[in-house]
């Protein structure tokens, strides 16, 4: 026998005194609430459920649930319909939007939504106060930008107004084609007031928690769950398809896919949930769904500095990247290799062509500038940060491929340089960079969200570049009110930036990955915008 | 006395942690607000900054953080700007304490039976397999050990959640995965101690005197042997009760763990230094716990 009888009594009573407490924390911490009608893991916690807030594109598809603006997006295509607003009128100058709001609209606490809350909703966003990193979307309005930015203190001189309980007037500086698609932003979606002067910065947490959207927050708790209800009082609750809906931050991909297949979860909709490693198997099967978005990985020259400078240089090394190898080798998960900056499929525009793979005109340009054969270039340094999610490697493998089609075409050696996230944006506002991996996800549908950051000065342009005939094609377009002509107006502006100038050299278009069974679930579609409303998402069989 | 001197001693310590925590992660390039999406004009940088205070010189900011914590207030997020330093932790503390108290748990029920067994019976069979054991767990990293663990009990033979917190059910799979370390640890170290105390004099004493060679092991090297693990314990116990960023991150457990790593990927400045502090908290605390355990468990310790 091992153990004498008075050990054996040690034992016992330690085990005992050590299991209690920890049996207590066991059933304190498992949870009793109701199984959701549907489960989604939406890529990792949201920095905030605040609209005003959030600047994740993730972080909308939750959001846009709860809070919803004078117009929302509907499911199949992602475009533009009526929210909060009936209808609207426009002047004929396209200045001035006369929006009419729904009369039986109400909080999900029961009190009317009215135009005066739409108007504090803007306002808000644009307080210095509220220190809204979008508040940008809001600048198109006439003293905006002044009001933000505070050379105004008067927020009654922002353009935008309720003359009456049912009406919001808002005048804009110049025609913005785009003005309806920025309605249903998050940044201008409809908040509580009262609640938010009551609670300030945790306005969030309060209980009852008046949401405007189709759903309202029943349970939030940090890196474990999003609860959603149905907002009985939402003004289009008939066709509100769940109950209630549990929202999973999760931002590893293999916990992601394991948590589906062992049917814990029916959708996963974010393009980081899928490990890199399996994404050959995982697009031959029916229940994973890939598409093209607004979205376009590319690279940016800092053209403050030699030899990048030089136009030449830059159309040479852009000439000499075979992106179709870079899709095929790399990315593999459909990805279309792209000469042009804005995605095929923007609303009312078509790319013109930029620059293909040719490694004859490239070397000749790089001799022409002065480097024959790449002698004299000298080493210059490729800036990326590790990837999030599933992407894992991606930038670093992109770069590695750059490096040896540069080496092998061009004979000038590139460096590679990893820092952490937090880092390399910094280091790219700053322009503490000579060449830098990046990317851009359309805000809304237009070629102005991709065209309009390359102008001078504009805080997301961080190439240094600037050009006057471009600032001033991007400003015509955006004032011009007839499709066609702004759409001319936006290629000729493009053709400065892919084919002629090139600060930046576009790789290839995103695609957006989902997956969930189509026999189980219905109301999600493919769009540009890879935004799903959660109001039209249904499970057809329960589990 | 010695131990309200220790606990005295503890307040400057803090003061002292906190304050080379606020400055190395001030210090770090990068902040919490840069991130992809330049904001539309430099004056919402500035507008986000003056919000947080991070305009003011740094030794201000500290003084002000310094006044907050005085009031038990963490602060605010800058990550996580809706939330409180102080709700972040109530909610992911008491996750990552159950997790790891039951992987303490674990660690020791495994642990010290296995280190018992390879001593006693050192150099035959059980010691050899025991040990080989014990090294396998010391050796293979959790983040070997949780997506096997997954593949074969949660994917292949479904006993077990492959992720999520809701029942204790849940708890099983991460808490062995977090476990299985420490009881290689522990079962090495208590059969190191056994052996060497099975050396000493007094057993061999107590042997001469005719004492049966279990009651010699259980009763005289095993409460010597266990001093070594207890002082073990201390550190290991804060380790598991903070929380494990891998365990956590590949279970998804709503623990602290993982903003212990991502605070700082975040320069999330306010969760570092709350985090740092409450780790050095429980740190200073536990190794507190272990003296005191060990004037219990060797009377020969005195403190003065």
């Amino acid at each position: 026998m091992f153990f004498s009888r008075r050990a054996r009594r040690i034992f016992l009573r330690a085990r005992f005194l050590f299991c209690l407490p920890l049996l207590g924390l066991i059933f304190g911490c498992s949870r009793h609430e109701p199984p959701a009608d549907l489960t989604i893991i939406n890529n990792v916690e949201p920095e905030s459920l605040d609209p005003a807030i959030i600047v994740a594109q993730a972080d909308m598809r939750v959001v846009s649930g709860m809070f919803e603006g004078l117009t929302r997006l509907e499911p199949v295509a992602a475009r533009a319909v009526p929210g909060l607003a009936a209808r609207w009128d426009i002047s004929a100058d396209k200045k001035i939007y006369t929006f009419h709001l729904r009369t039986n609209l109400l909080w999900s606490t029961g009190e009317p939504i009215t135009s005066a809350d739409v108007v504090y909703s803007w306002r808000r966003a644009l307080d210095p106060q509220t220190a809204s990193r979008y508040a940008g979307q809001l600048y198109y309005l006439k003293n905006a930008e002044a009001y933000n930015t505070g050379q105004i203190t008067n927020a009654a001189l922002v353009g935008v107004s309720a003359p009456d309980a049912f009406t919001v007037r808002a005048e804009l500086k110049s025609p913005t084609a785009f003005f309806l698609d920025l309605c249903a932003f998050p940044t201008l979606a409809v908040v509580p007031r009262q609640t938010i002067e009551k609670y300030g910065d945790h306005w969030l947490m309060a209980r009852p928690l008046p949401v405007s959207g189709a759903y309202e927050l029943a349970a939030w708790r940090l890196n474990d769950k999003i609860r959603l209800r149905k907002n009985p009082r939402y003004w289009d609750a008939a066709n509100t398809q769940s109950e209630l809906i549990d929202i999973l931050p999760v931002g590893s991909p293999n916990t992601a896919l394991n948590l589906y297949e062992r049917g814990q979860v029916d959708i996963v909709w974010d393009k980081e949930l899928i490990p890199s490693e399996l994404m050959d198997v995982l697009l031959q099967r029916p229940d994973f769904h890939s598409f093209t978005y607004l979205g376009t990985y590319f690279f940016r020259f800092n053209v403050t500095r030699k030899p990048f400078d030089d136009p030449r240089v830059r159309r040479a090394l852009a000439l000499a990247v075979d992106k179709e190898r870079l899709v095929k080798k790399i990315t593999k998960a459909g990805e279309v290799p792209t000469s042009h900056f804005v995605p095929p499929g923007t609303a009312n525009y078509q790319s013109p062509a930029g620059l293909t793979y040719d490694p004859e005109r490239a070397r000749k340009l790089l001799a022409a500038a002065g480097y024959p054969g790449g002698k004299g270039f000298p080493r210059f340094e490729y800036l990326f940060n590790a990837a999030a999610g599933g992407g894992g490697k991606i930038h670093e493998n992109i770069a590695i491929e750059l490096q040896q089609m540069w080496h092998d075409e061009l004979g000038i050696q590139m460096d590679l340089r990893q820092v952490e996230t937090q880092v390399f944006w910094g280091m790219q506002s700053r322009l503490d960079y000579q060449l830098t991996r990046s990317s851009w996800i359309g805000d809304y549908n237009d070629a102005n969200t991709f065209l309009g950051m390359f102008v001078t000065g504009d805080g997301n342009n961080e190439t240094g570049w600037s050009n006057p005939h471009y600032d001033a094609l991007i400003h015509a377009a955006n004032e011009e009110t007839d499709i066609a002509n702004r759409e001319n107006l936006f290629q000729q502006a493009e053709t400065i930036l892919v084919h002629d100038e090139l600060p930046i050299v576009p790789l290839y278009i995103y695609v957006g990955i989902n997956y969930f069974d189509t026999n189980k679930i219905s109301g999600i579609w493919e769009n540009v915008l890879d935004q799903h409303p959660l109001s039209s998402i249904r499970k057809k069989i329960k589990n | 006395m010695y131990f309200v001197r220790r606990i005295l001693f503890a307040i400057p310590l803090l003061l002292i942690i906190s304050a080379l925590a606020f400055a190395l992660v001030h210090l770090a390039p990068g902040g919490p607000f840069d991130s992809e999406r330049k904001p539309a004009s430099p004056e919402i940088e500035r507008n986000l900054q003056a919000k947080y205070h991070l305009d003011e010189p740094i030794w201000k900011q500290y003084g002000r953080y310094l006044g907050d914590l005085l009031h038990g207030d963490f602060g605010v997020s800058l990550k996580y700007r809706n939330h409180n330093v102080n709700d972040l932790i109530a909610q992911g503390l008491p996750v990552s304490m159950t997790l790891g108290g039951l992987a303490f748990a674990f660690a020791l029920g495994v642990g010290l039976p296995l280190g018992f067994i390879t001593a006693a019976r050192r150099g035959r069979w059980p010691d050899q397999v025991g040990s080989f054991f014990a090294v396998l767990a010391v050796c293979v990293p959790s983040f070997v050990v949780a997506p096997a663990l997954i593949l074969i009990f949660a994917m292949k033979l479904k006993w077990f959640p492959v992720a999520l917190w809701e029942s204790p059910w849940h708890m099983v799979l991460p808490a062995v995965a977090l476990g299985s370390y420490f009881i290689g640890k522990v079962a090495r170290i208590l059969r190191e101690g056994m052996l060497t105390a099975a050396q000493s004099e007094f057993v061999t004493a107590a042997r001469a005197k005719g004492l049966g060679e279990t009651a010699l092991l259980f009763k005289h090297a095993f409460r010597i042997a266990l001093l070594p693990v207890v002082s073990y314990s201390g550190p290991m116990l804060a380790d598991l009760l903070t929380g494990s960023f891998i365990v956590e991150n590949i279970f998804q457990i709503p623990g602290i763990g993982v903003f212990l790593v991502n605070s700082s990927l975040n320069r999330d400045y306010t969760v570092v230094v709350g985090l740092s502090l409450l780790y050095a908290l429980l740190l200073i605390a536990l190794n507190l716990a272990v003296d005191f355990a060990y004037t219990w468990l060797d009377p020969r310790v005195k403190y003065e």
